[in-house]
């Protein structure tokens, strides 16, 4: 069954048609075949790997779903209200965080792919991020990325002017392997580590260590107090607060790398802290703050890039969604699909390409997690495909083995 | 053999006595953890650099003194070219008269915008801007021996098989601290001082160690003796000049006896006169090789010398070194270097008895620091099931970096990271060296920056080992539930790892 979902009378429907859909696994409505632009562009790639498992729910609410301000309890966004979503359709909002995101979008530069998942089917985010950046169809096998193997079968094998950049301290797998890369990481030292593990440490602490959780109680405390102080100064906000400003800063250099005229083309980022167990938060919380740099990220990435980002695609993945149910901590459990977010000027975007499952409790998979109707390695095949004219057998057999399956999503780039 | 009950004694050498396990090392050592450690002491040479060795103290402060006389005589021409150049043209200047441009161009051997990506954690990170013309700037002579010495030992840390005998020479080397703040000097001999002083007397006799420590240009250097001048020593021709007596406060003090031990100000003075004269030979030394170790008896206070009831015959270098010997053999000292051993490894508050069987093994032997070593690890109350002790944030890296066997051997990767936590590589901030309570290290900020480093070292060290395997590697089947459970939650493998890092049972030891 092939329908086009993106047809407007459906979208208003788009409920009505997903439970009926259930059935179509990745039976995507293709868009008409894009002309073939890698020619005529100078086109640039940027990977954004979220680590921890994004709750797709929150980020692009279905709200739309007459299931999902149930289920998703007090995590869940609403048409209106004080949980109120941005408005994108009926169907879909934004989190509140995106509003950025929310700006490409109504561009017709972004794009969001919805109910998606890699091949992965457990919930280690170990594995999970293996599978996600390795390309390949299961857990084991990491000696390269998928953008790395992209890099070596692009003309000149990496080396050429089509050059890949890792962004950050270390080099995510995906753009790691034989063919080379390079690196750049934002001035500013050590990253310091993030509230999430810093909890983590604390809460293993408080269990096991009452003197070295008390010393660290009061560093944190303290840090505390400085960056309120930093706050209180006014608009001179140095980074170090939160996650936000080293995450617009790493997108900013990235962005300045790829704009270069002799600069890379292809970049890697890497953002970790979307393992919301506890008080994932709604509007405010451990979420949105994690969502607020994404979309400092992409707005970076933006104005960075400039007269390039109209040959520009940034796709956003993460290994896994989250559990539909809310758990009993305020937050959600590992689960299973979730949503991309893809941005640039080289999309054909305002869309959230979806063939919705829906939330009724019995389409649920495994009773638990939103069921993934999309290959997220078509996703991303479609966006090579298009942006540098890869080969189906090239994308099926080196970038994405044994991923004949699934076929490169059409039409997602103008 | 398969890890079991004896896995927490095989921890407890790694961690308490050595730096940490490296795959499989906890079953090697599960069997007899003692004797583990006490292989580890009788292996021959075991303490020693031998390939790849950096220069020597001496070479490396020639190179230091040459480069010094370099820069003075570039700044000379360069002082007479701009006065001849403002003699001859009292026009604007003529551009061949002038330093040639060297232009806007990007000349080919400038360095790459970007580095590749196999960089160190923590060195500067290439800019987004295009680089440049300007060469890259060779680092001066004294940092590139530093940074060689520091990627030897941490080769040394990171092959020890227990890593006992790196600590012991960690240990003497803060004992004997030298700074590499102090000067361009220090910083070209710290390492030396290390390698030549310390290391091939860590397992020998205490009045050896002494001696070649108290002597070593570095310490000579660093402790202000190569000027001090007996004040009767050639009169008149060192108008100004006189007796120093830091060198000879500090070994008494911190070196040997320890303070409050009964010397007086008088032994002080006394003793400081006695190593009048033992100096380094400047860059143009006609008495030595410059930058060794030289005896100046025209500086040497002449005369006898009395310190702590003793009296000692002017024997010129001799007379500085019949007084190192005996104060070796003070009871004092047997006291104070078993004190320093029992507190380092095993207690903040060490415990009374063990310190004396560890003085009168001491004593027994005539400061044999193997007998000494090999009876502590022997000893029951050395092997408390109570992990007091926080490692050192030397100790914290170096056993990160074994359980996951993180390669490369890169000090770029590990200098910042100690520098970060309070203990920069030789460069403690007195002659008394890095604090050796625990307190010291889990302070506030200490664990904070602990946080932090846990955090780059588990992006840096993801792709080297999984965590889980990491987790057995160090701590065998020791770890508790709830660290296990942390670790197995942990949102990606860097989390994971730095996770384990902070763990209490990676922590304590």
């Amino acid at each position: 069954m092939v329908r086009d979902p993106f047809d407007p009378a459906l979208s208003r429907r788009g409920f009505v048609r997903a439970a009926s859909a259930f059935g179509a696994l990745c039976g995507f409505g293709f868009l008409p075949a894009a002309a073939s632009a890698a020619g005529a562009r100078d086109p640039r790639f940027v990977v954004i790997i979220l680590r921890g498992a994004m709750d797709g729910l929150s980020a692009v609410p279905p709200i739309g779903d007459p299931d999902y301000a149930t289920l998703h309890g007090d995590l869940a966004f609403a048409a209106s209200g004080d949980r109120a979503a941005l408005p994108v359709d009926g169907a879909f909002g934004l989190h509140p965080s995106l509003a950025a995101f929310k700006r490409l979008y109504d561009a017709k530069q972004a794009t969001v792919v919805h109910a998606v998942a890699t091949g992965y089917r457990d919930r280690s985010h170990f594995d999970g991020q293996d599978v996600l950046e390795s390309g390949n169809p299961g857990p084991g096998r990491t000696e390269s990325g998928w953008l790395n193997r992209t890099l070596a079968a692009l003309p000149g094998g990496g080396k050429g002017s089509l050059r890949g950049v890792a962004v950050g301290a270390t080099a995510p797998l995906v753009i790691r392997g034989p063919a080379p890369a390079l690196g750049w990481a934002p001035p500013g030292g050590l990253a310091p580590a993030g509230a999430d593990l810093t909890q983590r440490v604390l809460d293993l602490y408080a269990h096991s260590d009452a003197l070295l959780g008390e010393r660290l109680h009061a560093a944190v405390a303290a840090e505390k107090v400085a960056s309120e102080q930093r706050d209180a100064e006014g608009p001179m906000k140095k980074p170090g607060g939160g996650p936000v400003e080293p995450m617009r800063l790493a997108a900013a250099g990235a962005g300045r790398l790829l704009a270069a005229p002799d600069g890379p083309r292809i970049a890697a980022l890497a953002f970790d802290g979307f393992d919301t167990h506890q008080n994932e938060g709604a509007a405010q919380g451990l979420l949105a703050q994690r969502l607020q740099g994404l979309d400092a990220a992409f707005d970076a990435l933006h104005a960075s890039l400039g007269d390039a980002w109209k040959d520009t695609v940034v796709v956003a993945v993460t290994e896994f969604g989250r559990t539909v149910r809310v758990n009993g901590t305020h937050g959600t459990d590992h689960g299973t699909a979730t949503a991309a977010l893809i941005a640039g000027g080289a999309l054909a975007g305002g869309r959230v390409v979806a063939d919705w499952p829906s939330l009724r409790p019995e389409r649920l998979y495994e009773g638990r997690d939103l069921y993934p109707t999309a290959d997220l390695r078509g996703v991303l095949k479609g966006l090579l495909a298009d942006s540098f004219g890869l080969s189906p057998k090239t994308l099926a057999e080196t970038i994405f083995p044994e991923s004949a399956a699934a076929a490169p999503m059409k039409g997602l780039i103008a | 053999m398969a890890i079991g009950a004896n896995d927490a004694a095989a921890v407890t050498a790694f961690n308490r006595f050595g730096l940490g396990a490296r795959p499989g090392s906890l079953a090697e050592a599960a069997g007899d953890p003692r004797g583990f450690l006490l292989e580890e002491l009788w292996t021959a040479n075991v303490a020693l650099i031998r390939d790849r060795a950096p220069p020597s103290g001496t070479e490396a402060l020639q190179a230091h003194y040459l480069q010094q006389e370099r820069v003075r005589e570039e700044r000379a021409k360069m002082a007479a070219a701009a006065m001849q150049t403002a003699a001859l043209t009292p026009t604007p200047p003529v551009v061949s008269a002038m330093t040639p441009s060297r232009g806007p161009s990007l000349s080919p051997s400038s360095a790459p915008p970007m580095a590749p990506s196999a960089g160190s954690m923590m060195a500067e990170p290439a800019k987004p801007e295009p680089a440049t013309a300007e060469p890259p700037r060779k680092p001066p002579v004294q940092q590139a021996q530093f940074l060689a010495e520091a990627e030897a030992r941490l080769e040394k840390q990171l092959e020890a098989r227990a890593g006992l005998v790196e600590r012991l020479v960690a240990f003497w080397s803060n004992h004997f601290a030298v700074s590499v703040a102090k000067s361009g000097e220090l910083r070209a001999a710290a390492g030396p001082f290390e390698r030549e002083a310390i290391r091939p007397n860590v397992l020998g006799k205490f009045s050896t160690l002494l001696s070649a420590a108290e002597s070593h240009p570095a310490m000579i250097l660093f402790l202000d003796n190569q000027n001090s001048i007996g004040p009767n020593a050639a009169p008149g021709r060192f108008a100004g000049k006189g007796l120093n007596e830091n060198l000879a406060r500090e070994i008494m003090e911190l070196h040997k006896l320890g303070v409050g031990s009964g010397y007086t100000q008088a032994d002080v003075t006394e003793f400081a006169r006695a190593i009048t004269g033992w100096s380094v030979s400047g860059p143009n030394s006609e008495s030595g090789a410059p930058g060794a170790f030289a005896f100046k008896p025209n500086w040497h206070e002449p005369g006898a010398r009395k310190i702590l009831g003793r009296t000692y015959p002017d024997a010129g270098v001799e007379q500085g070194r019949a007084v190192l010997d005996d104060l070796a053999r003070h009871p004092a000292t047997a006291k104070h270097i078993a004190m320093k051993l029992v507190r380092h490894f095993v207690a903040d508050d060490p415990p009374s008895d063990l310190v004396a069987t560890l003085a009168r093994k001491f004593r027994d032997s005539d400061g044999d620091l193997a007998v000494v070593v090999s009876a502590f690890v022997s000893d029951d109350r050395a092997w408390t099931p109570q992990r007091n002790k926080i490692r050192t944030p030397l100790e914290f890296v170096v056993g990160a970096a074994r359980a996951t066997s993180f390669q490369p051997h890169d000090p770029g990767f590990y200098l910042p990271a100690l520098g970060l936590m309070g203990m920069p590589l030789w460069q403690p901030s007195g002659p008394n060296g890095f604090s050796d309570v625990s307190d010291s290290w889990a302070s506030p900020e200490g664990m904070k920056a602990r946080l932090d480093i846990a955090w780059a070292m588990g992006q840096r060290m993801r792709g080297a080992a999984e965590p889980l395997p990491a987790l057995k590697t160090a701590l065998g089947e020791t770890a508790s539930p709830d660290t296990v459970q942390t670790i197995e939650r942990a949102e990606s493998r860097e989390q994971a790892l730095a996770l384990l890092f902070m763990a209490p049972e990676f922590q304590r030891r």
